[in-house]
């Protein structure tokens, strides 16, 4: 039992209205790699954070070489040698490598002036990047590369990335968690990335590898944990790691459709939006198409960072495509900015609502008129009556539950803020409308009522496309579903073929 | 829209007022109301500019520059020049307007912060004041043909000085453009959220290119009052301080340097006390020199007790 470096045992967390983890179960052992894998929201982010010291877990314990331990902070974590390589790589751009992987532990000398070692530093980097097999001298007499005198901001994200693990293994970290370490790598990058694991691993270290590509899970994993709701969903061997049984895994559920999605009749073929070789700023090698009947409800699933919200951004002109043609009733629309989407009634009900589609201190009037404020002026001087009847409307179409027009939306529930958003919309004869992530953060009841403005939307003959991670949702709500992978459309799949098994294995691609 | 604020900042005026008064019985003579709502006319329109830019969340630091550049400049025109009052006054204050739209352009279309761009306006226009000015003091001396301009700084109607007529006048229509306009909701949205703003389909650059230009039209029509009101414009020290006084009497009348935030009312109202306070140091017999300490003290004390008013109701 001593082997196991790490035990997470029983470890339970939740949230208000949402069981991240329920009693969830996993061993480490030195020079092991295990792949947590899961779809988005099955919990793997919450485990990382309580291993990380972010959150503390309600229940459970955590133990290390066998000793329950209570990390309740990121310099905890890093004292007992946990270390979390994170997506957003934690690297000053201004300071050398050196500096880098030193910082916060800076070698120093001249007693109380605590004045920098630089050399001090720059041999505990060298240190760090042999491990990673980097010869940093080596690099620095051939001028080219890492080294340790290089500034982080020059470097290429997997470079940085490395200078992350390496300031890790300076802090003496025994067990790495690599979250999503892939997701910006080319697939170069990513071959050289799992070379650096193999090689930590020889050294010992246990590591916990966090990835939606099974490619590279097959490819690395000694083990497989599978995380689906929260729960262990079982885990699998090397030797019997087989991508559609571990995607069984992830998606296998009792797929509740809700006695409130009525069966809906198919769509009549009547083609009211296309998009044509749109190519996005984040994917410019790929082209996408799509075709939207009229009143369509088009799901659009895939893993976060598969391209989907850059996707409805190009088409809602907030990031303009870098190519591509988007047709409403046959009709080329050019659309560089939001103006020009709104313009043509293509309207985006976006992802993070506080951020971009709402003003928190303003009002739910002022919210709901925002894009169309000169609908109710003259001369640029606003009607406020006219304003005011405006917003009462939109706002008690959707019922809005606020105690008068003119509350902070900042106030409202989530829920409640979502209505104030497409009150705005709906007000506004939608033709098109793209949902980002609709019910992100609302609860049971809004949500209900949210699908049933969307359906009512499609039944006045209104296009949606729909972005979203939540696989039951994708499903109750879609009449199809594209799946993306990498900015790619990996496949369509019709309302009647679509299970989550096939999304996912579409998804991982 | 609450006017808590706007209350707050009457208060205020109104114990400073109190207090000056009861302590010096000039305070509320004539001459001195008089003197007062001059100053308080001039230095509130471009406060009303520098208002407005603050609402976008930017800052406008070059206004004391802009009037000694533009003081300059009108001195010239009228007396070196000889132009008539007629073209040199729209001349100037269209001047006012490009060097504001110049900000806008680098802060919107090059993405520069507010700060440096106007601190770089700051240097640049104070410098060329002393350059075409040879660094030697401008009048306007005994030249005649514009006493219609020399009249709007130093004039009365009905026993209220210009300066605060034109202040009224200014504050109508900026208050309507704020608060009743298309382009006024367009403005604090754009303060409040650049991003909703931005997805909502709002031009965000024009929006806030044209609160910098609003900043540089009123800025000029305060500098033609300033130059009359002085009679010599020194290039090198005209205007000195006067996008500080505009920042505080915005900030004391409730706008946020956050942006999305703020009144035309309260910008007038702070810019009223910032005048009393000077007018507080000079009868009351405060040295001189301590001018500046007695208005950041003021500034501050009023501040922090309307931060803890607002924690206490929250």
């Amino acid at each position: 039992m001593t082997d196991r470096v790490l035990q997470v045992a029983g470890i339970a967390k939740r949230f208000p209205g949402v069981i991240a983890l329920d009693r969830v179960d996993i061993d480490l052992r030195a020079g092991e790699v295990v792949a947590l894998v899961g779809e988005n929201g099955a919990g793997k982010s919450t485990l990382m954070k309580i291993l990380a010291g972010l959150y503390r877990p309600d229940a459970g314990e955590v133990r290390l070489d066998g000793r329950p331990v209570t990390i309740d902070s990121p310099s905890a974590a890093a004292r007992l040698g946990i270390a979390v390589i994170h997506q957003e790589l934690e690297v000053v751009d201004t300071l050398d490598v050196a500096a880098n992987i030193c910082l916060g532990r800076e070698a120093v000398w001249g007693g109380p002036l605590r004045l920098l070692d630089r050399r001090a530093m720059q041999a505990t980097a060298a240190a760090a990047l042999e491990r990673l097999g980097i010869n940093a001298r080596r690099n620095e007499m051939a001028g080219a590369g890492l080294h340790v005198r290089t500034r982080v901001g020059a470097l290429a994200t997997a470079q940085r990335q490395l200078v992350t693990i390496a300031r890790a293994l300076a802090m003496d970290a025994r067990i790495l968690i690599l979250d999503e370490p892939s997701s910006s790598l080319t697939l170069d990058d990513t071959n050289r990335l799992l070379e650096v694991v193999r090689e930590l691993r020889a050294q010992g270290v246990a590591i916990i590898y966090i990835s939606h590509r099974l490619a590279e899970v097959e490819a690395i994993a000694d083990r497989v944990v599978v995380l689906r709701d929260g729960r262990n969903a079982g885990s699998l061997e090397r030797g019997q790691i087989d991508r559609q049984v571990v995607v069984r895994m992830m998606v296998d559920r009792e797929v509740e459709r809700t006695a409130a999605a009525p069966s809906r009749q198919s769509v009549p073929a009547d083609v009211h939006f296309e998009v044509a070789g749109l190519r996005t700023r984040r994917y410019p090698a790929v082209a996408v198409d799509l075709t939207l009947n009229r009143g369509e409800i088009l799901g659009i699933a895939g893993l976060i960072g598969s391209g989907r919200t850059e996707l409805a951004e190009a088409i809602c002109g907030v990031t303009p495509a870098v190519a591509g043609t988007v047709r409403l009733d046959g009709r080329p629309l050019r659309i560089d900015t939001p103006f020009d989407a709104i313009a043509h009634g293509i309207y985006l009900v976006p992802e993070d609502r506080r951020r971009h589609g709402l003003m928190g201190a303003a009002g739910v009037r002022e919210n709901i008129t925002l894009p169309a404020i000169n609908r109710h002026a003259r001369a640029g001087l606003i009607a406020r009556r006219a304003e005011a009847a405006w917003a009462r409307q939109a706002a008690a179409s959707l019922s809005v539950k606020a105690a008068s027009i003119e509350t902070p939306v900042a106030t409202l529930s989530g829920g409640n803020q979502q209505k104030v958003v497409l009150a705005r919309w709906l007000s506004l004869d939608p033709r098109v409308v793209v949902f980002d992530e609709p019910t992100r953060g609302i609860d049971v009841g809004a949500r209900a009522e949210i699908y049933a403005v969307m359906r009512r939307l499609a039944a006045a003959g209104t296009t949606i496309m729909m972005v979203s991670s939540d696989i039951e949702e994708i499903l109750d709500v879609s009449d199809r579903v594209a799946v993306m992978h990498d900015g790619r459309i990996t496949g369509i799949l019709h309302r009647d073929a679509c299970t989550p098994e096939r999304v996912m294995q579409l998804a991982v691609a | 829209m609450t006017m808590r604020k706007e209350i707050s900042v009457l208060v205020l005026l109104a114990a400073l007022c109190a207090i000056v008064a009861s302590q010096s019985p000039q305070f509320l003579s004539v001459t001195n109301l008089q003197n007062m709502a001059r100053l308080i006319g001039t230095y509130g329109i471009f406060s009303i500019g520098v208002g407005v830019v603050i609402i976008t969340g930017g800052i406008d630091l070059s206004i004391g520059s802009i009037c000694a550049l533009l003081g300059v400049l009108l001195s010239m025109m009228l007396v070196d020049w000889q132009w008539p009052a007629a073209v040199a006054v729209p001349a100037v204050i269209a001047l006012g307007g490009v060097l504001g739209a110049g900000h806008g352009l680098l802060i919107t279309g090059f993405g520069l912060q507010p700060f440096i761009v106007t601190l770089c306006g700051l240097l640049l226009y104070r410098g060329t004041a002393r350059y075409i000015a040879s660094d030697v003091t401008k009048g306007f001396g005994s030249a005649a043909g514009f006493e219609w301009v020399r009249s709007l700084a130093s004039g009365s109607v009905a026993g209220i000085p210009m300066p605060f007529v034109l202040l009224l006048g200014t504050a109508a229509i900026a208050w309507i453009l704020l608060h009743r306009s298309v382009y006024g909701r367009h403005l604090f949205a754009v303060g409040r959220n650049v991003d909703a703003a931005r997805y909502a389909g709002i031009d965000v650059r024009a929006v806030t290119t044209g609160a910098y230009v609003i900043s540089g039209l009123l800025a000029a029509i305060s500098a033609i009052l300033i130059a009359f009101y002085t009679n010599s414009i020194s290039p090198s020290t005209h205007g000195n301080f006067y996008e500080l006084y505009a920042i505080a009497a915005a900030v004391v009348g409730g706008c946020s340097l956050r942006g999305g935030e703020g009144s035309v009312l309260g910008i007038i109202l702070g810019a009223a006390v910032l005048q009393v306070i000077r007018n507080l140091v000079n009868l009351m017999d405060v040295p001189s020199s301590l001018d500046f300490a007695v208005m950041g003290a003021v500034i501050l004390i009023g501040a922090l007790a309307d931060e803890l008013v607002r924690r206490e109701r929250t």
